[in-house]
């Protein structure tokens, strides 16, 4: 769909998914690295546990679509050259510190006065302004200050934070977000402009209802392990159980909805000659939130605690989809590999990998649009790999290619 | 009509029957840069968050609910039973004015109403229709009702949290996939909109909650398409930094988060907490020695921290460059500094509950900020505005279809 859009991504890992996301729905999205390559490059897991730059498997992950050159634009010249590819461009999107790019003259300001109508991205811990503007953070210093952290672990233990960087995913696809809506104005107006995005802010902007509990009870949510809190005033619910072979995810939701799934469930466990006489009359399609209690819920957990533990989550899965009980199994990444879900809307592709003799499997496309296809389409640039024909657009000459290598400008 | 003084996307017009979080975060992104969004709701099928906790005052009602309001800034409502006869008409009616039409329901809900894509597109030719339920809108698990919670659960990344010997645990705010499909679907649908423009077509988009969650964990998935490794879990460790680890501070349940990256930011580390020789101790002097003996280097770090506050703990370490940051709770969000300067919280009057902090800018734009217009609406609010704005729908029969309840 963003056919004759174009990107310069400067971006580390914490902005790699904008320009994938843009380069998913179409956008020609061109990689800017350091000459030697990106230090992103040196970020694990890597392919067969080679820790080389050209075998990063979280590189691969969120730099397919992409193209990639190669350029120093801290340099004189390679600030020229790029400046040239401003010219030609609707994005710039970069993860500097604030202020790094106003100090090589490629900030805002300098590379609106080429391209009016560029649109600059930025993705950093806390954002372009506001008091902890400079302030320096890793993915689980974000998630620290965003609040996701502290919420999440065991009562009596510490925060524990997601083992996988997530904020700069938050923040990513945000700016991905926020990359359109500024595209969507310049197409009526022609003005670019300048968006701000902060790993902090994008993970905070999703707390479920931690922020209306302080405000409305002075309660502050904690973390409750397996359990979910925050469903109403005073109780806790379990939403992981153990099942015969792993866990299973399923939740008491109030109202029509879960008062359906509820009656169903109960339906199964007394086909199955589990007791739920103690249950049954609990009235949970119409249960007030606002007052029920803790011994409730928890007399609810004990039947079907029993229950699950007799079935693998495969059998548990099969069963709530004959009786559209929201319940789902944790998936281990064979699980996912194989299920049929995910298989049937051919969610999985190959991408051929020609260089290290393979293709890997990738997830096809977030969107299915029945216009435009919107799916992984090549791998990861390699260092400079399009060097060459991207610099041809701009008049660089072979020799010019040559002499810029040997300045280690490109 | 296609101005831009009232924001970006004023004049476009968006029926919505998506709900709970998924839906209204989607809403927003449109209706904070002035796209008029229309919420179909019905007392007779509440949206779980309008009767989901907290309550104002601890008492129950249908426009009382935090959680709800939390979410809803500058979306109408508009109720309609879509049980009752006369409801699919309105509907239809709505549907021939609008650019967009939402939903996040499981398979089969839209069918059931003949408002399908192919079914809208017999009203509109160019409309453009965004779905989003959890599993997309074909496949054997399609019409499954499912939760963000229950989401959050199949696309694995609970695995991902805990500690080595310990049970996976769930992301605390539970519907993690929740805040994380709308983002995708706003960016398609922004692209749908722009291509229409350009080529006057329409389309649908499907997307799933369980897929773009997927996309959280993406470095995990090619590790095991490649290397065969199945999850695993290294509590709040990193295996390219030492320290790295959050540190109880004084007070209940207060904690600081501190990661030291570089040689150098290990140096000024040492000197904040007062212990210049551990700088060139063997035991401690490189990366590959501070993970081998991180334990005991923790154990250091939580004795120093132990007797501060996080905020003294995070500003003394900011001061020379190293990473560190509070771990936040809800009251300390609600009062961050940086975060209401950036305006993540809109302070807004509601009619019903009156003073409420309402969800406000995900980011910031320089030319055309997100602007709070509205407080989240009371159930039905904007039903006879809807009818005359949309629809030019004369009193009588506005008052006509009220009385045979097709507004409830």
């Amino acid at each position: 769909m963003l056919s004759n859009c174009r990107a310069l991504d400067l971006t580390d890992e914490k902005g790699f998914l904008c320009g994938k996301i843009l380069a998913d729905l179409g956008a020609d999205v061109i990689k800017v690295e350091k000459p030697g390559g990106d230090s992103a490059r040196n970020r694990g897991p890597f392919w067969h546990d080679i820790p080389e730059p050209e075998k990063s498997l979280y590189w691969f992950a969120y730099n397919s679509n992409k193209r990639g050159i190669t350029l120093n634009i801290a340099d004189i010249e390679g600030g020229d050259i790029f400046k040239a590819l401003v010219k030609n461009a609707d994005f710039v999107l970069e993860s500097y510190h604030p202020g790094y790019l106003d100090s090589v003259d490629l900030g805002y300001s300098a590379i609106r006065e080429i391209n009016p109508g560029i649109i600059m991205v930025s993705i950093t811990p806390f954002g372009q302004v506001g008091p902890y503007k400079d302030y320096v953070a890793s993915d689980m210093i974000a998630m620290a200050m965003s609040g996701l952290l502290y919420q999440t672990g065991q009562p009596d233990g510490p925060p524990v934070n997601i083992s996988l960087p997530q904020a700069c995913l938050h923040a990513g696809a945000d700016a991905a977000v926020g990359a359109l809506i500024a595209y969507y104005h310049r197409g009526a107006t022609g003005k670019g402009q300048h968006v701000d995005v902060s790993m902090q802010q994008s993970t905070a902007y999703f707390s479920a209802n931690a922020i209306p509990f302080w405000e409305l009870s002075r309660t502050i949510l904690k973390r409750t392990g397996h359990f979910r809190s925050g469903v109403s005033t005073a109780t806790l619910q379990r939403q992981v159980w153990q099942c015969k072979d792993g866990f299973i995810f399923f939740v008491l939701i109030p109202g029509k909805t879960g008062g359906k799934a509820y009656k169903a469930l109960l339906e199964w466990m007394g086909s199955e000659g589990i007791s739920i006489e103690d249950i049954e009359k609990i009235d949970w399609e119409n249960a007030d939130m606002a007052t029920i209690t803790q011994e409730t819920i928890d007399r609810m957990i004990i039947p079907i605690q029993r229950f699950f533990l007799l079935y693998t989550k495969k059998e548990l899965l099969e069963g709530a989809l004959a009786r559209n009980i929201s319940l789902c199994p944790l998936s281990s990444m064979s699980d996912l590999l194989n299920d049929r879900q995910l298989g049937s809307r051919n969610f999985w592709v190959e991408i051929e990998h020609p260089e290290l003799g393979t293709a890997i499997t990738y997830p096809r496309e977030f969107v299915k649009s029945s216009e435009v296809s919107c799916r992984t389409r090549s791998r990861a640039p390699m260092i400079g790999e399009h060097n060459k024909e991207i610099y041809e657009e701009i008049g660089i000459s072979n020799a010019q290619l040559i002499s810029l290598k040997e300045a280690r400008i490109i | 009509m296609k101005s831009v003084e009232n924001g970006v996307f004023s004049g476009i017009r968006i029926l919505s029957f998506a709900w709970a979080v998924v839906g209204p975060l989607t809403m927003k992104y449109f209706a904070d840069y002035g796209a008029t969004v229309v919420r179909i709701e019905s007392s007779t099928y509440l949206d779980a968050n309008r009767i989901n906790a907290p309550m104002k005052e601890g008492k129950s009602g249908f426009n009382r609910s935090g959680y709800y309001n939390y979410y809803n800034a500058n979306l109408y409502s508009m109720t309609l039973n879509m049980s009752h006869p006369k409801a699919i008409d309105i509907i239809k009616r709505l549907v021939a004015k609008a650019d967009v039409v939402m939903e996040n329901f499981s398979a089969g809900v839209m069918e059931k109403w003949g408002l399908d894509y192919e079914g809208l597109k017999k009203i509109r030719p160019d409309i453009i229709m965004l779905r989003q339920s959890g599993f997309g809108s074909s496949g054997p698990y399609a019409r499954l009702p499912a939760f963000g919670m229950t989401l959050a659960g199949i696309t694995g990344i609970p695995n991902f949290i805990g500690w080595p010997d310990s049970l996976p645990l769930p992301v605390g705010v539970a519907a993690y996939t929740d805040c994380i499909c709308p983002r995708f679907a706003t960016t398609a649908l922004i692209a749908a909109l722009d291509y229409r423009n350009k080529t006057g077509k329409g389309q649908v988009l499907d997307l799933s909650q369980f897929e773009t969650g997927l996309y959280f964990i993406l470095p995990a998935i090619l590790d095991y398409m490649a290397n065969a490794r199945e999850p695993s879990r290294v509590g709040n460790t990193c295996s390219s930094a030492a320290p790295h680890n959050v540190y109880r501070c004084r007070g209940d349940d207060r904690w600081c988060a501190i990661a030291v990256v570089t040689n150098e930011q290990w140096k000024s580390f040492c000197k904040v907490i007062g212990n210049d020789k551990l700088i060139h101790d063997p035991k401690y002097r490189t990366l590959l020695a501070r993970k081998k003996n991180e334990d005991e280097l923790d154990a250091i770090i939580g004795a120093w921290a132990n007797d501060i506050t996080p905020e003294e703990v995070m500003e003394k370490m900011q001061s020379v460059g190293v990473p560190a940051g509070v771990v936040k709770n809800s009251a300390d969000i609600y009062d961050d500094p940086q975060l209401r300067y950036r305006g993540l919280l809109w302070p807004l009057h509601h009619p019903e509950v009156g003073s409420f902090t309402h969800l406000g800018r995900a980011f910031q734009l320089s030319e055309t900020p997100a602007q709070a217009r509205m407080p989240s609406p009371c159930l039905g609010e904007h039903t006879a505005y809807i009818c005359t704005e949309f629809l030019n729908m004369p009193d009588e029969e506005f008052v006509q279809l009220t009385n045979e309840g097709v507004f409830e």
